[in-house]
């Protein structure tokens, strides 16, 4: 596979082969949020990275090896945390619902 | 400085949003935010092109800085009030920027953008304009910036604060988890640096902890408050961000940030480099 997967953010450029990527996207009702914070915490639940979603919800992250927690932030909404884990070479798909 | 002077709400900047002696500024790692909506009157400035020279690794000079302000129509008496993303990382940077080059009265916006769009608060796609005026900045503040030969002089003898997140500290990852990992400089920390995450020092929505819980924040990780601090990330902004929190809310004198961090440090030869999560040896 060459990377950007359906409806999500582009990965031209990027050697996925390197990295361990977490992306996915965020919905409530069936529709995209756009205006979302999706924050990367690490297996001992401490903070490592905190992306906005885009217009189409999407967000990703460049993570490392092993077990991590997505907390998802928005507007009008309690947050959100799910649990993914990662591995070098694999785009590890998360979908959130709020 | 404290809290009371460093720091404003978002209540505070709804209710100045016509006060022509506030300026607001965005600054933001993605320097596309401000296009896609605002704070209604505030301006931008990219950290990218503004704020550092295009050719040599380093800040523009107090010309390049005192024509940007006066272009954007900022003057020295203007109370600047600064938010961004990421939790204001770059908010922050712009803010220890200013204080760099003198600005007397400047402020952070607690939560930046994120809190501000988490209440769902106004924003704009309107752009302002304002006349242009005629700034002077004063001779940078070195005694808030840190080069490299006093941070390899200040292992083991001062308080080094690494807010980079614990992988990046520990040498698993070499860059914020949001941003590519494959990067030229070695992996780790400086020696006897101690791993506070500027994010230890933010709620959620962004807002900064109250000043008792950031004490003990720094305190239980080993920061002895009777020595000078320098602190470092990969590029110096979320330093900024700590900076911050020990210079201008918790008033500790002598606090430098370390803005070659990381990426200058990790690419030195012959300084020493500490793996894993222990802070190691001087």
């Amino acid at each position: 596979m060459c990377g950007a997967t359906e409806g999500g953010l582009s990965l031209d450029g990027i050697d996925v082969a390197k990295e361990a990527i977490i992306q996915g996207q965020v919905v409530k009702g069936g529709e995209p949020v756009g205006n979302a914070y999706v924050r990367l915490l690490d297996r001992t639940g401490e903070f490592t990275a905190e992306v906005p979603t885009s217009a189409t919800g999407h967000f990703r992250f460049f993570a490392g090896p092993g077990e991590w927690t997505l907390r998802t932030l928005a507007p009008k909404s309690d947050p959100v945390d799910k649990t993914v884990t990662a591995a070098t070479g694999v785009v590890a798909e998360v979908a959130v619902a709020l | 400085m404290s809290r009371e002077t460093a720091l404003v709400s978002a209540d505070w900047v709804e209710e100045h949003l016509d006060d022509p002696k506030v300026v607001l500024i965005e600054v933001d790692e993605d320097t596309t935010s401000y296009a896609k909506g605002h704070i209604r009157g505030a301006i931008k400035l990219d950290w990218t092109t503004d704020l550092q020279d295009q050719v040599r690794r380093d800040f523009v000079n107090k010309e390049q800085f005192e024509a940007l302000l006066s272009d954007r129509g900022v003057s020295n008496d203007h109370t600047v009030v600064l938010y961004g993303g990421n939790n204001n990382w770059f908010a922050a940077y712009a803010y220890w920027y200013f204080k760099l080059y003198g600005h007397q009265d400047v402020k952070l916006l607690d939560g930046g953008r994120k809190k501000w769009e988490l209440d769902s608060r106004e924003l704009t796609d309107a752009l302002p304009t304002r006349e242009k005026t005629s700034y002077t900045a004063q001779e940078q503040d070195h005694s808030i910036r840190a080069f490299r030969d006093e941070v390899v002089a200040a292992i083991g003898a001062q308080n080094l604060v690494d807010v980079r997140s614990p992988d990046e500290y520990a040498g698993r990852l070499l860059a914020p988890a949001h941003l590519p990992q494959e990067q030229a400089q070695r992996a780790g920390h400086i020696p006897t640096a101690a791993n506070v995450p500027w994010s230890k020092a933010a709620n959620d929505d962004g807002t900064f902890k109250s000043d008792d819980e950031l004490k003990q924040i720094y305190t239980e990780a080993g920061v002895d408050w009777s020595k000078d601090t320098i602190a470092y990330c990969r590029i110096g902004e979320r330093s900024s961000h700590t900076w911050f929190v020990l210079k201008e809310l918790l008033g500790e004198e002598n606090v430098k940030n370390y803005d070659g961090s990381w990426t200058e440090y990790g690419s030195l030869v012959g300084v020493p480099v500490a793996l894993g999560d222990e802070a190691g040896e001087a």
